[in-house]
Order: C-alpha cells, then sequence, then structure tokens
C-alpha cells in the first residue's frame, strides 16, 4: 500500500504506530519489535507522549543503532522517524 | 586493630569507642556485636556477598541488615569471635567499615557506568575517595556522597561533603532541526525557542541534569563538561543541617582535592563533636570559602549564583533565603 509523505515530517514511512498512552519503557518495546520486522532502511514513524518518553526513547534509538530521520513535537506528543539500523550479532 | 581477646560480656564507654573505630558496634543484647562490612558506593562482588552470608550464618543469626549508608552489616556476632570474623571476611577481600568520629565509607548511586540518568562516574570515585580517606580522624563524623545527576538520589545537600553530578551542554547550531524537543524536555523551564530559530538556553535556570541531550536526536544538544555540584555542611539527624552549595561543574581531577582541604579546614577550625555544617555557622561560610576557591577556582560560587532561580530552587521554597550572603573572596 502506497503511503503518502506525512505533512508533518516531509517523508514517507513505510510503518506508522502511536504509542501514546503507552509508558516508558514499554513504548520503546513495542518499537523495538516493529523495528525488528522491517528491513534495513526502512522507516518507522512513531508517534509519543511528552514527558518521561522525550528522555528515554531518542537515547535508546540511538543507542540501538538506529537513526532518527525526523523529528517534530505535536500539539499533544512529538513524532519521530526511525531508520531501521543495520542487523548487529546477537549480544552474548 | 582492636584488642578482640577480651571475652567480658560487659562493653565499657571506652571499649565501645575503640569498637565503633573498627566497624564493630555494640548490640543492646549484652557481648553481641554488629559487625558493618565496607562497601563504597553500595558496591559489593558476589564473592564478597557471598562470604558476609557465609560468617553471617557461621558467627551470627543468618541475618545481614544494609545500613542506611549502603554498609551490609552481620548482626549478633559475639565479642570473642570478631578476630574470626575479620580474619575470614577478608579472605574474600572484604573489609570492616567504620563508625564513630572519621571519615566514613563513600556512597553513591550507579552513576553513568549504568544508570541512564547518570553524568558522573559515581562509583569509582567513591571507591576511590575511600581508598584515599577512609577512616581519616574528623571532629565528629565525616560524611560524604556522591549523587550522579540533579536528582540526587544520595542526597548530596544532608552530607557533610556531597558532590552531585552536573553537565553543561552545548548547541552544535549546524546539526539542530529546530525540532523543539529538547525545550519540551527541559523540565525546568531554562529553554526556549522561538519559531524557526535556534533554542536558546537560560543560564539562571539550567539545573545542568542533561535532558535536552537525551532528547536531541540529532547530535545538536551535546555535553561540553561533566563536573560535581558541591554541597557542604549537610547533616540529617535529630537536628538537620541542610548543606551550602559551595561550587559547580568541579571536574573529577579536582574531587579529592577538594575533599582533602575540606577535611583539612574541619580539623583546623572545629571542635571536638562539632560536624562540619556547626564549624562553618560558627567560624562563617566565607573562611572555608577561600580555602575552597584554592582549589577550585572560578568553579566557586557567588552571592549573584545563589540568587539565581537554579541555585534557589535546589532547596525547599524559602529555604535559599535563609543563607548567610557569600562575601567576595
Amino acid at each position: 500500500m502506497e503511503q503518502k509523505p506525512d505533512a508533518a515530517t516531509d517523508v514517507t514511512p513505510d510503518l506508522k504506530i502511536d504509542l501514546r498512552g503507552t509508558p516508558c519503557p514499554m513504548n520503546w518495546v513495542e518499537a523495538k519489535l516493529q523495528l525488528e520486522k522491517m528491513e534495513p532502511g526502512q522507516l518507522l514513524e512513531m508517534i509519543l507522549d511528552d514527558g518521561d518518553p522525550i528522555r528515554n526513547v531518542p537515547r535508546t534509538i540511538k543507542a540501538d543503532g538506529h537513526k532518527v530521520v525526523r523529528a517534530k513535537s505535536l500539539e499533544d506528543g512529538f513524532v519521530l522517524v526511525v531508520e531501521r539500523g543495520p542487523n548487529r550479532p546477537p549480544r552474548r | 586493630m582492636t584488642d578482640t581477646q577480651q571475652t567480658t560480656t560487659k562493653v565499657t564507654r571506652k571499649r565501645a569507642e575503640d569498637l565503633k573505630a573498627g566497624g564493630f558496634i555494640p548490640q543492646r543484647q549484652s557481648g553481641k556485636i554488629t559487625v558493618r562490612c565496607k562497601a563504597p558506593g553500595g558496591r559489593v562482588t558476589a564473592e564478597r556477598l557471598e562470604k558476609i552470608a557465609e560468617v553471617a550464618r557461621k558467627y551470627g543469626q543468618g541475618i545481614v541488615h544494609l545500613s542506611v549508608r549502603m554498609s551490609p552489616e552481620i548482626l549478633y556476632v559475639d565479642l570473642e569471635n570478631l578476630d574470626a570474623v575479620v580474619a575470614e571476611l577478608a579472605e574474600a577481600g572484604q573489609e570492616i567499615a567504620s563508625c564513630g568520629k572519621r571519615f566514613r565509607v563513600t556512597t553513591a548511586c550507579g552513576g553513568c557506568e549504568y544508570n541512564p540518568n547518570g553524568l558522573t562516574d559515581t562509583q569509582r570515585l567513591a571507591e576511590e575517595a575511600t581508598r584515599q580517606f577512609f577512616g581519616q580522624d574528623t571532629p565528629h563524623k565525616f560524611k560524604t556522597c556522591f549523587s550522579g545527576c540533579p536528582i540526587d538520589c544520595m542526597r548530596a545537600r544532608e552530607m557533610d561533603l556531597g558532590f552531585q553530578g552536573m553537565v553543561e551542554p552545548m548547541l552544535v547550531e549546524e546539526n539542530c532541526t529546530f525540532c523543539g524537543l529538547c525545550v519540551k524536555a527541559c523540565q525546568d523551564d531554562a529553554l526556549h525557542m522561538e519559531e524557526g530559530e535556534l533554542p536558546v538556553r537560560d543560564l539562571d535556570r539550567c539545573i545542568g541534569c542533561g535532558d535536552c541531550i537525551k532528547a536531541c536526536a540529532f547530535d545538536s544538544m551535546v555535553q561540553k563538561r561533566v563536573g560535581h555540584a558541591v554541597y557542604v555542611g549537610g547533616k540529617h539527624g535529630k537536628h538537620p543541617h541542610v548543606a551550602y552549595p559551595v561550587a559547580a561543574l568541579v571536574p573529577d581531577e579536582k574531587v579529592f582535592d577538594v575533599i582533602q582541604v575540606t577535611i583539612a579546614w574541619h580539623r583546623e577550625h572545629g571542635v571536638k563533636g562539632e560536624r562540619i555544617g556547626s564549624t562553618i555557622d560558627r567560624v562563617g561560610i566565607d573562611s572555608y570559602r577561600r580555602a575552597l576557591q584554592e582549589v577550585v577556582g572560578d568553579c566557586l560560587l557567588t552571592q549573584e549564583d545563589l540568587q539565581k532561580p537554579r541555585w534557589r530552587h535546589v532547596f525547599y521554597d524559602g529555604l535559599a533565603d535563609t543563607f548567610p550572603a557569600y562575601a567576595k573572596v
């Protein structure tokens, strides 16, 4: 299914999830599960609540080897568009 | 090491002081001693923990109490077994802590090693502070801690000398995408951004927590330098005393000099049985600040700094008004 560029971020994500209402760290767990199903280089758009997720999620995305390509603040929450990073060897 | 050959179950006052110097605390049960184990920063290896458990079963009643300052305490040890307890704990490298009028084992949170909020390496610093200063005599007990960030879980503001991690953020302008998440992340109203313009930091409000750095996905808000806010003269107990904030962004390499100079000042000016907070109240904060400035230089806080919301807000409302004015030193 063809998706149109998102007005808020001007990129076309491969998948979107709205994680508002899902608290830390479960929001990131759900996003991570989605990213694992995707191919490296694909884009996942996630919408998150204000508050704790702002301080936790961007940092964790980077630490896990993915890349935020767009970030946008909304009236209620914020949007991140994340490029799925390369496959990494499983942790010991 | 104290004389543990004595087998009498009567513990005299003098004897109790000797015991406490070695980390042995007489219990209300006659002849029973609590053995306080040294664990800077609350960090214990599994091997030492197993040895503590083994000793607690063999010489105590299989009970260990974790003290408020993170020391595992083996309860109900018979006075005559102290030598054996010390020797067996030493087999696993477990040393004994201390009580009484001296520099105590330093406490610390997880710090930057594994805690997401941690800015400073509190665990390493607590271990090193304990290695360098543990047991040194002071006019009264001398408690220190390292908190890794402004959340201050270790309560640096209630220590004789408390260190609290903080960061100075810096904006790399060319990386900024104007997303505004740093502004949203700031809980101290210290970042502002006009539409289409770069975020601006309010130095009078920024407490140096680093939330803006964590929120930035584009390596635009980054860490310029990390250091410690220094608080002196705090204590809890029957008559609590809130600490004086005396320095900011003190780098790691100055920390041990700060401890050294503070202990030296307390010894020079304090009378027996007086915590450093009371000594400061009696002698004057500026005497201490002059001594500290020799070590921390520009990191010393001034009266102007204390008037800023950034420093006023770290205490209960109104408390900052009770601080004596800091003179130019």
